[in-house]
């Protein structure tokens, strides 16, 4: 036994090493290494074969070949429906993160404000659907919203409107399916942070003088900006390159960028512009992610 | 107005907690529908769950989701927790960035890239040095660690920065590893973030579609697989079969967890009181 251990501790070096290595070479293999190829396979040429593109490095007759194929980026910038897919995606991401904004905030604050013990019980309320399917909870709406579903039925009954609105299949329903899927993630990040939030200072504002409505607008909300660039791109950055909502819940019109490259890269088999739609779609999410990511490294950082 | 401002934020609590629910409530309440139509209630019957189990396709496929969730959130839990550590205990090295932005991306990272990335790796790999010869389990199992491995630094980080720095170095005072430390102390101190990480990381894995269906042979079909080709077509009374026996097992696990998580705090705090 004591040998053992003596032997680990000459490795000492080595075993830290290792610690840092086993998960750095991992990510680095199978997270960052794959972008350099989607990258590099946006400059090649769709053909039929296996894999179907063509090679972009090429060794023959003792000649290093590159052949670089613009044609990709040429074709998606000319074609006006890669355009609105992006605008689509970005409009529609947008929007349902401000909803999710709107909803989330009220809630993560009422439940940073509830007593300890509830505040325990809220939290797993909160996450609860979101270990759930994800698929099942966006196809819950489906029965919800179609021509002859609860919604239209509910509203028929009422006597608010005369013949059934026509929800699903709209961008409509692709928000809702959004907000709905993704308030969690909005609210997580929003409760973490105003839960820590200096009581103190609320109390100091409110003895001098300030008004509640107030102290909320020049204290909490900034205060709470870290919450909120956090929540908000959790739900935005995903929401762009979503498919499974807008594929189940959208329409004909509802153009999603995630749902155009599934389809380039499924039913046409197009690699190279499926991999040019994703890395057009990187370089507008790249100032997203960095946001996000300067939030995350400060929150892993930090030493409690 | 103080009292409108705390009842505001209530209302919008409750009145989203139903938004979250509804939903969830109406898809178990029909799927004890007997009619075949989702939305016309035609009395109650169990006859859906039996379809359900009689469908070998998507027993298999249940099965698969599961082994696969298995291995991933084991393996993610292992990659994820040295992450964790090294985020949380080495000072400054190089490489810290890199690693720091591998850790958050996959956070955020649009389902259809990293699906597509990897699948493109998957491919170059088989070119190259001939592995993988076939996508299918083990393809899926390695996009599933990588991204799960994420979610697990995450929440294994959060419990490390809490741990008691001044256990660790007395261990090593008294003459332990750094190894022997990182198993007797460490360990056991962070074993209930490792639990949930590892529950995290299996309903993650259990729940990919895109990833998966981007990294998958035609010999591996996973459960989420099954039931989207089916939603496309339509709502299915089976499906809400299906849901309801998700949301009772996750329902359950979630209880459990929760359960066990509270009894050991309140020993902790006992403790500390003795």
């Amino acid at each position: 036994m004591s040998t053992w251990i003596k032997l680990l501790r000459d490795k000492l070096p080595q075993g830290r090493t290792l610690v840092f290595g086993i998960p750095f070479f991992w990510l680095l293999l199978f997270f960052l290494l794959p972008f350099a190829l989607v990258l590099k396979i946006s400059f090649s040429a769709a053909i039929i074969a296996v894999p179907p593109y063509q090679p972009v490095f090429s060794y023959v007759n003792d000649t290093f070949n590159i052949i670089l194929n613009f044609g990709n980026y040429l074709f998606l910038f000319s074609d006006s429906l890669y355009v609105a897919a992006y605008w689509g995606s970005i409009k529609i991401a947008f929007i349902s993160t401000l909803v999710c904004l709107l909803i989330g905030y009220p809630m993560a604050y009422a439940m940073a404000k509830a007593p300890l013990q509830l505040q325990l019980v809220l939290l797993l309320l909160i996450m609860l659907p979101s270990w759930t399917s994800f698929l099942i909870r966006v196809y819950a709406w489906m029965g919800i919203l179609s021509n002859q579903g609860l919604l239209n039925q509910f509203l028929l009954w009422l006597g608010v409107i005369k013949e059934p609105l026509r929800l699903m299949n709209t961008n409509f329903a692709v928000v809702l399916g959004i907000v709905y899927a993704y308030l969690p993630f909005m609210i997580l990040p929003l409760y973490a942070n105003l839960v820590k939030l200096d009581r103190t200072l609320l109390e100091a504002a409110s003895d001098l003088g300030s008004r509640q409505i107030n102290t909320f607008w020049t204290v909490t909300l900034p205060l709470s900006k870290g919450g909120i660039i956090a929540g908000s791109m959790l739900v935005f950055i995903p929401a762009v390159g979503e498919f499974v909502i807008p594929e189940l819940l959208g329409g004909p019109d509802t153009l999603m960028i995630g749902k155009v490259l599934w389809e380039e890269f499924f039913n046409n088999r197009d690699w190279p512009v499926a991999s040019a739609l994703a890395i057009i779609m990187l370089a507008l999410l790249i100032i997203p992610i960095t946001l996000f990511h300067r939030y995350q490294a400060k929150e892993l950082e930090k030493n409690g | 107005m103080a009292r409108f401002k705390v009842s505001f934020s209530t209302l919008m609590l409750i009145l989203g907690l139903l938004f979250l629910y509804i939903p969830m409530a109406i898809l178990i309440f029909y799927s004890f529908n007997a009619s075949r139509l989702v939305t016309v209630w035609a009395g109650f019957s169990t006859h859906w769950y039996v379809e359900l189990f009689r469908d070998q396709q998507l027993l298999s496929a249940v099965w698969m989701s599961l082994r696969i969730a298995f291995y991933s959130a084991t393996m993610a839990v292992c990659i994820g927790t040295l992450a964790a550590f090294v985020m949380t205990r080495f000072r400054r090295f190089r490489g810290r960035t890199v690693l720091s932005s591998m850790i958050t991306a996959p956070l955020v990272m649009p389902e259809v890239i990293t699906g597509l990335s990897l699948l493109l790796l998957f491919v170059h790999m088989a070119q190259i040095i001939g592995w993988p010869a076939d996508r299918g389990m083990m393809t899926i199992w390695i996009a599933h660690t990588t991204f799960c491995s994420a979610y697990v630094a995450v929440v294994v980080s959060t419990r490390l920065r809490e741990v008691d720095l001044s256990i660790e170095e007395a261990a090593m005072d008294l003459g332990a590893t750094p190894f022997k430390t990182f198993f007797l102390i460490t360990i056991p101190v962070i074993t209930p973030a490792l639990i949930s990480g590892w529950l995290l990381a299996f309903t993650l894995s259990l729940d990919d579609l895109v990833i998966a269906s981007f990294v998958s042979g035609p010999g591996a079909t996973t459960l989420p697989m099954v039931v989207f080709s089916s939603v496309r077509l339509g709502v299915s009374p089976k499906i809400n079969a299906l849901a309801t026996l998700i949301i009772l097992a996750v329902s359950l696990i979630a209880f459990i967890a929760w359960y066990l998580m509270r009894r050991a705090e309140e020993k902790r705090r006992q403790m500390i009181q003795e």
